[in-house]
């Protein structure tokens, strides 16, 4: 009986420690931050270029993480992206007319989608668009037209070409 | 209910392309001990097996109890081996298992017996094999005689109708011999059906009712120890007084050479 | 002139018969797997056997693995100055890749040549048969439990593993590189997703399990029944065990990890 106890008190222990090995890795490593189910709302955003762009990349407001990507998606009749936010249930009250931009992590970081919120006194609900969006930025094409705009003596703007590159209202950071 | 106990009729087996049995007929009377006896390699175990259910005969069949175990399902199978007990050569206990907890091992799996009941009907059988103060040994601990004891008491425990031994003789000196004797003949007194399968002779032939002797794929001498060890047959002077030529070559001839 | 085709062939059958006595083995195996709450006793004694006497090597391999992923991934990292994200490094390797590799790797190797050698000698010693001849399904009383046990131990030991690892990482990276402690937990936690990542590796280690476990159970059960049979059963079971694993992982990975 003393060892059959033995055995079962150590098979006990190991079952505990296996268990808290997962709940350690459920918290302390993956912070248990994207969990929420069905908690949450899910809004969508069109953009012209989603480069980079991948699904589970961080939806940050102000910096703050507030929900994630579930899907890139393409839009055939308007030949743009379309990406499925899931904004986490703690944040319902963003503003209508907030947008939002495809930003990098550093130069070679990766993408992810920063909101900025508006001014508007109703809030966005579930199965809203974003209307304001701001594209990726296409390392390529900044190098193009910086180069251009360098050519050309600087202060003259290349016309925009349509969908292509950011939106004019967004400005061009290396067009100074 | 028919005096046989087992009825062998015919019995052809091919094993891996080569035919071991070619025609056996053997019949186990209900409550005696009766040997099946021949040179290693005749294929006694085999016809162990065969009773056993665990191999299926080529051709003719095999009858425990009117049953051909063969073609029994695996349920009544196994209802007709809880009735019959197999006792390996090494014993075949569990190795990390008591004595005890391998004696109690049939209980467990097929009983619900309270815990008291169980330890004194597992003793009981032990102290039958004279083992009871073995209990708590592990069965690396014993030696080849008292291994297949606690085999015997294992066998007894869910209270069989037939035993079924595989060469319990082997390797065991006179002393643990004569126990070994001694413990079959008994069962057989308690009214049991027994076979043994063995070569050893004169062990044998002390304590069978009937002995068959098996050679070339079927039986070729049968009858009581006496009138066998009196027979005029070759082939069974051979077997029974150890002659090193005879029907039996000395030579081995393989395939090749037939 | 056919005889090597021949022999192809011969050897082709053989190999095809051992796959579908395998592939039976693991039918009975899960139809014989109620034994495991009939008789729960059985499955525990087993856990022991495997998995307490397995959790040892797995804390220790652990800690290593995670320590040389720390160094490693500092040596890296730092050419960009991003050993911020080492802990997202260091914990998501051994999530998605290390952790259930490693420690399937290590399970096979302790507790797989265990089973493999324990059910062989079972075999050779005719207690297999004896058990039959009993009316016992050896492969519901002595099968079907350690082939549960399996199941259950490995997830947990890969668990074990992974977290002493992230430890390890934690280790060599904040104590020892001066990496910010912040940083290090905050990357990580901000980068890994449980339901992808642990989730992942949990069905990981769940496959590998019965991969491990299946294959261990059959090389003894289906082995020779002498000395050389089963120590040749055992050597195959490690090597086809590893092998399994790690085939199966890239299969795992391509489905699971593959970003469009």
């Amino acid at each position: 009986m003393d060892k059959s106890r033995g055995i079962e008190v150590a098979v006990g222990l190991f079952v505990l420690l296996g268990v808290l090995a997962l709940l350690g890795l459920a918290f302390q490593v993956s912070g248990l931050a994207d969990w929420r189910p069905g908690g949450g709302y899910e809004v969508v955003a069109r953009f012209a270029d989603s480069s980079g762009l991948k699904p589970r990349a961080p939806v940050t407001l102000a910096g703050v993480r507030i929900g994630e990507v579930t899907a890139v998606e393409y839009d055939a009749e308007r030949f743009q992206a379309l990406a499925r936010l899931r904004i986490d249930g703690r944040f319902r009250e963003l503003p209508r007319d907030s947008s939002a931009s495809i930003v990098s992590a550093g130069l070679l970081g990766e993408k992810y989608i920063a909101l900025q919120a508006g001014g508007a006194y109703d809030y966005l609900k579930a199965g809203d668009e974003i209307q304001l969006t701001q594209s990726s930025l296409v390392l390529e094409q900044l190098i193009g037209k910086f180069l251009f705009n360098a050519g050309s003596g600087g202060g003259n703007r290349p016309p925009n070409r349509g969908n292509v590159g950011p939106p004019p209202e967004a400005g061009d950071p290396f067009a100074q | 209910m028919t005096p046989f106990h087992i009825e062998v009729r015919d019995l052809h087996f091919t094993q891996a392309g080569l035919p071991l049995f070619r025609g056996v007929d053997l019949s186990v009377r209900r409550g005696e001990l009766t040997a099946i006896m021949g040179p290693s390699g005749v294929g006694k175990s085999t016809l162990l097996q065969l009773i056993g259910g665990a191999l299926a005969p080529t051709r003719g069949e095999v009858l425990v109890d009117g049953q051909a175990p063969s073609r029994l399902g695996r349920r009544a199978l196994f209802a007709l081996r809880r009735r019959m007990g197999m006792l390996f050569q090494s014993g075949a206990l569990l190795t990390d298992l008591t004595v005890f907890e391998n004696v109690a091992f049939p209980l467990r799996e097929h009983t619900e017996l309270p815990e008291g009941v169980l330890r004194s009907k597992v003793l009981d059988q032990l102290a039958a094999v004279g083992l009871e103060q073995a209990a708590g040994l592990y069965p690396a601990q014993l030696s080849g005689g008292m291994a297949r004891r606690v085999a015997l008491a294992r066998a007894l425990v869910l209270e069989p109708e037939l035993l079924l031994f595989d060469e319990p003789f082997t390797g065991q000196d006179p002393i643990s011999l004569g126990v070994l004797q001694r413990l079959i003949r008994a069962q057989r007194e308690r009214g049991l059906t027994c076979v043994v399968v063995s070569h050893d002779v004169a062990e044998t032939a002390a304590i069978a009712d009937t002995i068959y002797l098996l050679g070339e794929g079927r039986v070729v001498a049968q009858g009581a120890p006496e009138s066998l060890l009196a027979s005029a047959d070759p082939w069974a002077r051979q077997f029974l007084s150890g002659e090193a030529d005879g029907p039996v070559p000395f030579h081995y001839r393989g395939a090749g050479h037939a | 002139m056919l005889e090597p085709l021949a022999a192809i062939g011969r050897r082709t059958l053989t190999w095809l018969a051992r796959l579908g006595r395998a592939a039976l083995l693991l039918v009975a195996l899960l139809r014989e797997a109620s034994i495991g709450w009939q008789r729960p006793r059985l499955v525990v004694e087993q856990l022991h056997a495997e998995g307490v006497h397995s959790l040892l090597i797995i804390i220790v391999a652990g800690l290593f693995v995670g320590m040389v992923l720390g160094l490693q991934g500092y040596n890296t990292l730092v050419h960009y100055g991003a050993t911020g994200s080492l802990g997202w490094v260091v914990a998501q390797a051994l999530l998605r890749e290390l952790g259930p590799v490693v420690a399937a790797l290590l399970f096979a190797g302790r507790a797989g040549s265990a089973l493999t050698a324990e059910v062989g000698l079972m075999k050779s010693g005719e207690q297999l048969a004896a058990l039959e001849m009993m009316a016992v399904d050896p492969i519901r009383r002595l099968l079907a439990p350690r082939f549960l046990a399996g199941l259950i131990a490995l997830p947990l030991l890969t668990a074990i593993f992974s977290l002493c690892g992230v430890l390890g990482g934690w280790w060599v990276g904040v104590g020892l590189l001066g990496v910010d402690d912040g940083t290090f937990w905050g990357q990580m936690q901000a980068q890994v997703a449980l339901g992808y990542d642990l989730g992942n590796s949990v069905l990981k280690s769940l496959v590998f399990a019965l991969l491990v476990s299946w294959i261990a159970l059959f090389e003894g059960y289906d082995c020779t029944p002498t000395p050389y049979g089963v120590g040749r059963a055992t050597t195959r079971s490690v090597v086809h065990a590893s092998l399994a694993v790690l085939g199966v992982d890239f299969l795992l990975t391509a489905l699971m990890f593959t970003e469009v």
